[in-house]
């Protein structure tokens, strides 16, 4: 990390007491002996900065922590409304990624510059593809009307039914199979009428009706749900900038075999930002 | 950091030479302050920053300190009164104690201390500087937008849904000050880990750099927790998140769970720098080697980890089980443990001692004084019982204010006296400050010891009125606010006049042996003219001696002994 002070003074050469050449080296910071230490302590300041984001994120696990002991039908039941598919394609996204990442500080340590930018590269592809299935995601829960707190008001369509415990299906597609037993006009699967559209529409908010009442509390559920996901995502998108920042840093050929620390340190953020989703996943899309 | 050869064989003489280069003087213009990368210019200007903060916080207190002098509205109606008490414990706690000490005086004094040319993350430092003053922004956007009426505590559902006053504008601040503390914590724990000089392990420290350590750890622990509680608490009042509330499935006191865990260790995060001071000034101004080194050392990281288990304790009449009150409770005594370790170590380092009353002493001994009756009322806090009657009466307003004024603020002051003379290179008027320190100490008693009647009384806190029997001790506490006044602009004065007409300060005014002592007043840009001196004992105080021609300590010759150990070392 290179000092950039302002505050040079004319007679620096004299202050500094010695007249070794590794104060002319742009990678080596002023303030340090040695490149040893200069690494050793980014290291060790940016895992002090990762067990702060971890107790930051503590408070949302533990929130989910009291809330799921407390009702754990509300859990059970919402859990329905998350598309374990998209999660699990996020999961193998960011795991990728990681290994990019990882990848990323070998090749910084062999002075493999063309594979440092290349590894930087698909990380960042990786999580673009994240906050895109991300975006999937949350627009549909927009349009399901699925939204935390006071904003919780789901489409009749939408609503998972449970019968005696059991999870049924969403309303809209049980609503579907019935009629299209009882009707041989309706079709199971494909296009549909407006009329059959309209059909399939009340159908489902009689099927919500008679199914067990929806559990009270479930809007805390999509709370959580959409602030530790969106916290996270929040984090990602951090990410994005910092190991593009570090691509173009790369880019200019700043790093070397010995001094690749921002390589590094961006690298480690970046693993945490994936152990906390390879958390978030099971707690939230797992839960059975 | 490379050793090298300390024995001073002759009488070093102080800086006598005209206008040397220092790190005031070497570069000029906004610009080469307000984006240095120099620890002791960040140091000066959080310094400045915080009076003027601590200007802000004293105009609230002193308004709602007047129309409290006496029943009835007298100066503001009650809704005003509620700003007043919010205002002026926001601005206090998040933009004046939290930062005071670790931020004014640890930036300026713990890389000399450590023979290091700055601390760690020189930019990141600045960033810290530059989030206080965003954050700062951000409370004057508050005063400036409607206020703030909910407590410094933004207590829900209150702070979510029924005030229309600034709470997320205040809220926003605090969360980026908090980010402000959290990177000063990163940059003095890495600082500490990895700068040390060879030869100085953990444990021959001086005992500031333990307190500086003890906070940051805190400060990296806690702080985040505060960062998610407020940004639950912005969410939740901005788009009804529902976390806090019943109606949606959730809990009010949750919030209060969250808040503490983060606010309990917040004050020791407010007393530990304080009492790493006050190390320093009693083991100097006693002319002895600090006693029980090891149980002070340890001590302070005793009271950052007991304090993360104790929030509970102000939570006592909240609804909280009886089995875990208790567990709160019992915790609570036993923090209280480590801190009656070090005043009775200070004791006795003063006993038999040679006690220069100097003002950084008197400051010091008020601290004593006043931290003690802060720390033995919080025992009554502690116990269940009592607790139950004190809880949001004057009693807990009088406890606080004395360890949190009378203990930090002190300490800060003594801390500031006692570097005046390193940081400015100037030397203060010693009498004035002395008197302005006990016009203080003064002020400050006759201000708070009656509130300890006042709620045994029963008198309630935040209320902007109150009867009639309540009047007598209100109005005494009002008086103490304002001799408490006059003697703080005292010691504005005295500081500012030494600016402009003080003394040239030698280069070791009190004779203390820590690394900052051996190095020109004010010190160069890289700290150190040359290699740093080797370490040493911290406190081994009888390698200076006073000089009464240049009225100032000086380095005597090493004894054969010590010249032996030295050669040791250098073999290293």
């Amino acid at each position: 990390m290179s000092s950039t002070s302002t505050a040079a003074p004319a007679d620096s050469a004299e202050a500094h007491g010695h007249g070794h050449d590794h104060h002319h080296d742009p990678t080596l910071a002023h303030h340090f002996d040695s490149h040893e230490q200069q690494f050793d302590a980014g290291k060790l300041g940016i895992w002090v900065f990762l067990v702060t984001e971890i107790l930051f994120f503590s408070g949302l696990f533990c929130a989910y922590a009291i809330w799921r002991a407390n009702h754990p039908e509300v859990f059970h039941y919402a859990h329905h409304y998350l598309d374990t598919k998209w999660g699990a394609i996020n999961t193998v996204v960011l795991l990728v990624s990681s290994l990019t990442a990882a990848w990323a500080v070998r090749s910084a340590q062999l002075g493999d510059q063309k594979g440092l930018q290349r590894n930087l590269l698909i990380t960042i592809l990786c999580a673009f593809g994240f906050m895109g299935i991300k975006t999937i995601e949350y627009t549909a829960k927009y349009h399901h009307g699925t939204l935390p707190g006071a904003n919780f008001h789901p489409h009749a369509d939408s609503m998972i039914l449970i019968e005696d415990g059991e999870f049924v299906g969403v309303a809209k597609d049980v609503a579907r199979q019935e009629l299209a037993a009882m009707y041989p006009d309706m079709p199971a699967e494909g296009e549909l009428t407006a009329g059959q559209e309209e059909a399939v529409h009340l159908y489902s908010a009689k099927l919500v009706e008679q199914a067990d009442p929806v559990p009270d509390s479930v809007p805390v559920f999509f709370s959580i749900y959409f602030f530790m996901t969106g916290l996270h995502g929040v984090h990602v998108v951090a990410g994005i900038f910092a190991i593009f920042w570090v691509y173009l840093r790369a880019r200019r050929g700043e790093f070397t075999k010995k001094y690749f620390g921002a390589v590094d340190y961006v690298a480690l953020y970046w693993h945490l930002v994936d152990l906390i989703w390879i958390y978030l996943f099971p707690l939230l899309y797992l839960i059975s | 950091m490379s050793s090298t050869t300390t024995a001073t064989p002759t009488t070093t003489q102080p800086h006598q030479s005209a206008p040397e280069e220092n790190y005031l003087n070497c570069s000029s213009g906004f610009l080469s302050w307000f984006f240095t990368l120099d620890h002791k210019r960040i140091g000066i200007m959080y310094l400045v920053a915080i009076f003027a903060a601590f200007g802000l916080g004293g105009f609230f207190a002193l308004a709602l300190r007047t129309e409290l002098a006496q029943a009835g509205q007298d100066i503001m109606d009650m809704n005003v009164y509620n700003q007043m008490f919010t205002l002026h414990g926001a601005i206090m706690v998040f933009l004046v104690i939290i930062p005071s000490i670790p931020a004014a005086l640890g930036n300026f004094v713990l890389p000399i201390m450590l023979g290091a040319k700055d601390v760690a993350f020189p930019r990141l430092n600045l960033f810290s500087f530059h989030l206080y003053v965003v954050g700062a922004i951000f409370f004057v956007l508050t005063l400036m937008g409607g206020g703030l009426d909910t407590g410094w505590t933004f207590y829900t559902p209150y702070s979510t849904g029924h005030t229309d006053t600034m709470v997320t504008t205040a809220v926003l601040g605090a969360f980026i000050l908090g980010f402000s503390s959290i990177f000063t914590g990163i940059n003095f724990m890495v600082t500490i880990h990895k700068m040390r000089p060879q030869g100085m392990g953990f444990f021959n420290m001086p005992l500031f750099l333990w307190g500086m350590y003890a906070t940051a750890v805190i400060q990296v622990l806690a702080t985040p927790v505060l960062g998610i509680t407020l940004l639950m608490l912005a969410i939740e009042r901005n788009f009804g998140l529902g976390i806090f509330d019943p109606a949606l499935g959730g809990d009010p006191v949750l919030f209060q769970h969250f808040f503490w865990f983060y606010s309990h260790p917040a004050v020791y995060i407010m007393i530990l720098p304080g009492m790493a001071v006050i190390s320093e000034i009693i083991s100097v101004f006693s002319r002895k080697h600090i006693f029980g080194y090891k149980f002070i050392a340890i001590s302070s990281i005793a009271i950052a980890l007991f304090g993360f288990f104790v929030w509970g304790h102000h939570m006592f009449t909240s609804g909280q089980s009886t089995a875990m009150s208790t567990i709160f409770s019992a915790i609570t005594f036993s923090v209280a443990v480590p801190s009656a370790i070090k005043i009775f170590n200070w004791m006795t380092t003063m006993y038999k001692g040679e006690i220069i009353l100097k003002a950084p002493m008197v400051w010091a001994l008020g601290f004593l004084w006043l931290f003690g009756i802060g720390g033995l009322t919080g025992l009554f806090l502690g116990t269940m019982n009592t607790d139950v009657y004190y809880h949001d009466t004057y009693f807990v307003v009088a406890h606080f204010h004395y360890v949190m004024v009378g203990g930090t603020l002190w300490a800060f002051f003594g801390g500031i006296y006692y570097w005046w003379p390193k940081i400015t290179g100037k030397m203060y008027e010693e009498k004035p400050a002395i008197i302005a320190s006990l016009v203080s100490l003064v002020g400050f008693n006759v201000l708070f010891f009656p509130q300890f009647f006042l709620g045994n009384m029963g008198m309630p806190r935040r209320y902007a009125d109150y009867l009639p029997k309540y009047e007598f001790w209100h109005l005494v506490s009002t008086i103490g606010a304002y001799i408490l006044l006059a003697g703080l602009l005292m010691v504005l004065w005295n500081l500012i006049r030494s600016l402009t007409s003080g003394g040239k300060a030698p280069q070791n005014p009190w004779g203390a042996n820590t690394l900052e002592w051996h190095t020109p007043s004010p010190p160069p840009h890289t700290n150190f003219e040359a290699d740093p001196p080797y370490a040493g004992d911290p406190y081994a105080l009888d390698h200076w001696a006073w000089d009464p021609e240049t009225q100032s300590y000086v380095h005597i010759a090493a004894s054969e002994q010590e010249l032996a150990r030295v050669e040791g070392h250098d073999a290293l």
